[in-house]
């Protein structure tokens, strides 16, 4: 079986500049595929190259096994949602939805049961008739989104199409956009440089920076075995500490924290000497009596569900924990001396 | 409060818009003074002439009069095909200026600007001096063999249409710039991501977006291309005699008819006016579709 999409070492340089250095993914039938990475660091850019609306500079890009690098935007069976969604503001929403399905050659009749049937399943059938103009920021979202599925492309591109929304509106578009993909079997490939909304909805992700694919893998890949550095850093909160390997065989490698405090934590093949350590704050635990690591308490910040603790462990070094605000907890205040605990593979070494 | 800041702006509308053309209105309905000027004593002598026809010496029957009909048919007509030629070739040099980067763009639109820095009628007359017999253009291409005597342009059709597409070409391509400026192509992308060809994108995205700086063009050549006397007189002489210089020689001399000439302006007026208010009725239309 083919990939919906296959990316082998696509450059893309604009003059001097370069936007993409190599990158190559697979993406799966079906899957929900999302590139995140923080602004410019190229996503747009490698969406655009799958559109057609960037010509590559070195690479190749398949899809389904056909190599499309170097057809026209309008040859190629996938559609975008864009950001700024561009819908045709001289069309009523209708008109927008049957644009596509216009350009593929159906007629009036099958074109307008198609694209009734596109809004009804983003709830807008009341809206057909109405300008774009007249629509709210999440309304033009779903046209944007019906319009771009009606002519039932084999994938599906949306560039930040949340980005334009309130929170709530946003939450619950993440979970709308993750049922249409379930519900039609197209393979969608999102953009966002928001993480919260590359964890809920995606299958896999390729977290990127740079123009680089740092990593790609599962929700619980990525955020629980970062590759790197970046990775660990970009994806939810983290401890970065700088230690000092002293001792490495087979999967664990002792390390020091600047402290003094030696730790034991999984690492496959780790070199000896100067490395970083992530340590994910929710992963620190409150000791009682005698722990893994002794820190002092400078600040307490309330949360709701959670409390975030500042610490110093011994030696000077800044540390983070976020413990879960329960009935049971006594809250450590500020000044006291504490003993942590870290959960079983908290602490990862990481490559730069 | 909006009023008092609007007061000078109407106060120059008012004195300096409405109140000519109602003046122009009333002397439409003076008798005629011999030598120029108005008698005041209502009369629709003037719009007789224009539209009937008693003979030769005003004794027949009164039959629709065509002489000044055909003068508007033949302007409307030139007006016409001068704004189609301002479209055909103001669209294009429009699109080209509005998709160069945005610092040369001034440069563009300051060169379109700058033969209307001179008088329009010191153009025409230059524009004469070009093409008449033995003027450059024509010593031009003899000098290439093109051509063995002179072309005829001077006192043609043609050279009233140069006339006129030369005066009022800015005025097509100032409001479609505007409008092509302010399209935004990621529509032409959305399009072509729907598998729309470069030909559809054009006529089915980007023609109805900037139809209204299309139209404003239109408008601001066929109007004034309508009541031209100048390219016409200069550059057609007799045999194409236009509504323009219809106006212009009644106001003339002692030769001249107020009334007629003020009669006249206002039937031009009036049909300008219904044009305009056909469009903007069709416009409204379109828009609660
Ligand atoms: N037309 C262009 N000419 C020159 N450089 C460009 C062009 N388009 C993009 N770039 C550069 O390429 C890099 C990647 O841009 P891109 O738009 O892909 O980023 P992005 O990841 O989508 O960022 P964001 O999250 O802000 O949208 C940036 O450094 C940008 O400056
Ligand atoms: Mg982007």
């Amino acid at each position: 079986m083919d990939q919906a999409i296959d990316i082998e070492g696509a450059v893309k340089r604009y003059g001097t500049v370069t936007a993409l250095h190599g990158v190559s993914l697979s993406i799966a039938d079906n899957e929900f595929f999302t590139l995140l990475g923080p602004s410019g660091c190229g996503k747009t850019t490698l969406l655009r190259m799958i559109a057609g609306f960037e010509d590559i500079t070195a690479g190749e890009i398949r899809l389904f096994g056909q190599n499309i690098a170097r057809l026209e935007p309008n040859q190629r069976p996938v559609n975008t949602v864009f950001q700024q969604y561009a819908l045709f503001p001289h069309m009523t929403v209708i008109e927008n939805v049957g644009f596509g399905l216009k350009m593929k050659g159906f007629d009036a009749t099958q074109r307008k049961a198609r694209a009734g049937q596109m809004l009804e399943m983003v709830h807008l059938s009341d809206y057909a008739d109405r300008r774009p103009s007249q629509l709210s920021g999440g309304q033009q979202q779903r046209v944007a989104l019906a319009r771009a599925l009606a002519p039932e492309p084999k994938v599906l591109l949306l560039d930040e199409p949340l980005s334009a929304l309130d929170l709530k509106l946003r939450q619950a578009m993440r979970v709308e956009l993750k049922q249409l993909q379930e519900d039609t079997g197209i393979t969608f490939i999102f953009v966002t440089h928001d993480q919260e909304e590359a964890l809920t909805m995606s299958d896999r992700i390729a977290v990127m920076s740079s123009g680089r694919v740092q990593q790609i893998g599962t929700a619980r890949d990525i955020y629980e075995t970062p590759v790197n550095r970046f990775v660990a850093d970009f994806i939810g909160e983290t401890n970065l500490l700088e230690v000092t390997v002293s001792k490495a065989d087979g999967d664990t490698a002792e390390v020091i924290l600047p402290g003094g405090h030696h730790l034991i934590c999984p690492a496959a093949g780790a070199r000896l000497g100067q490395q970083h350590l992530s340590i994910r704050p929710e992963r620190l635990r409150l000791a009682h009596g005698a722990g893994q690591l002794s820190a002092t308490v400078q600040r307490v910040v309330y949360l709701g569900t959670d409390l975030h603790v500042m610490l110093v462990l011994e030696g000077g070094t800044q540390l983070v924990a976020r413990l879960q605000n329960s009935r049971q907890l006594s809250a450590p205040e500020a000044g006291a001396h504490v003993f942590l605990d870290l959960d079983d593979g908290a602490a990862r070494l990481l490559a730069d | 409060m909006a009023f008092p800041l609007l007061l000078p702006t109407w106060a120059m509308i008012g004195i300096f818009l409405l109140l000519p053309v109602i003046l122009m209105a009333i002397y439409s309905f003076l008798t005629k003074e011999f030598r120029g000027g108005v008698v005041w004593e209502f009369s629709l002598a003037a719009y007789d002439q224009f539209f009937v026809n008693r003979g030769l010496f005003g004794d027949e029957p009164a039959t629709l009069e065509w002489t000044y009909i055909g003068i508007f048919w033949r302007s409307i007509w030139q007006a016409i095909v001068a704004t189609t030629i301002c479209l055909l070739i103001g669209f294009p040099t429009a699109w080209f200026i509005a998709t160069r980067a945005p610092t040369t763009r001034g440069v563009w639109l300051f060169l379109i600007t700058i033969p209307y820095w001179v008088n329009l009628l010191i153009r025409t007359v230059s524009l004469k001096f070009l093409i008449r017999d033995n003027g450059p253009l024509n010593e031009f291409l003899m000098g290439l063999g093109v051509i063995d005597s002179p072309l005829p342009l001077v006192n043609t059709n043609l050279a009233v249409q140069l006339g006129l597409f030369y005066s009022y070409l800015p005025f097509m391509v100032l409001p479609i710039y505007a409008a092509v400026e302010r399209y935004d192509f990621a529509y032409s992308e959305a399009a072509a991501d729907l598998y729309a060809s470069r030909w559809v994108i054009m006529r089915e995205i980007i023609m109805p977006i900037v139809k209204p700086g299309i139209i404003a063009g239109c408008i601001l050549v066929f109007v004034p291309s309508l009541g031209a006397f100048l390219a016409p007189d200069l550059l057609g002489g007799a045999k194409t005699f236009m509504i323009g210089s219809l106006i212009e020689e009644q106001f003339r001399g002692s030769l001249g008819n107020w009334p007629f000439g003020a009669a006249v302006s206002m039937i031009l007026m009036s049909l300008v006016l219904m044009a305009l208010l056909f469009y903007a009725r069709s416009m409204a239309r379109e828009g609660t579709r």
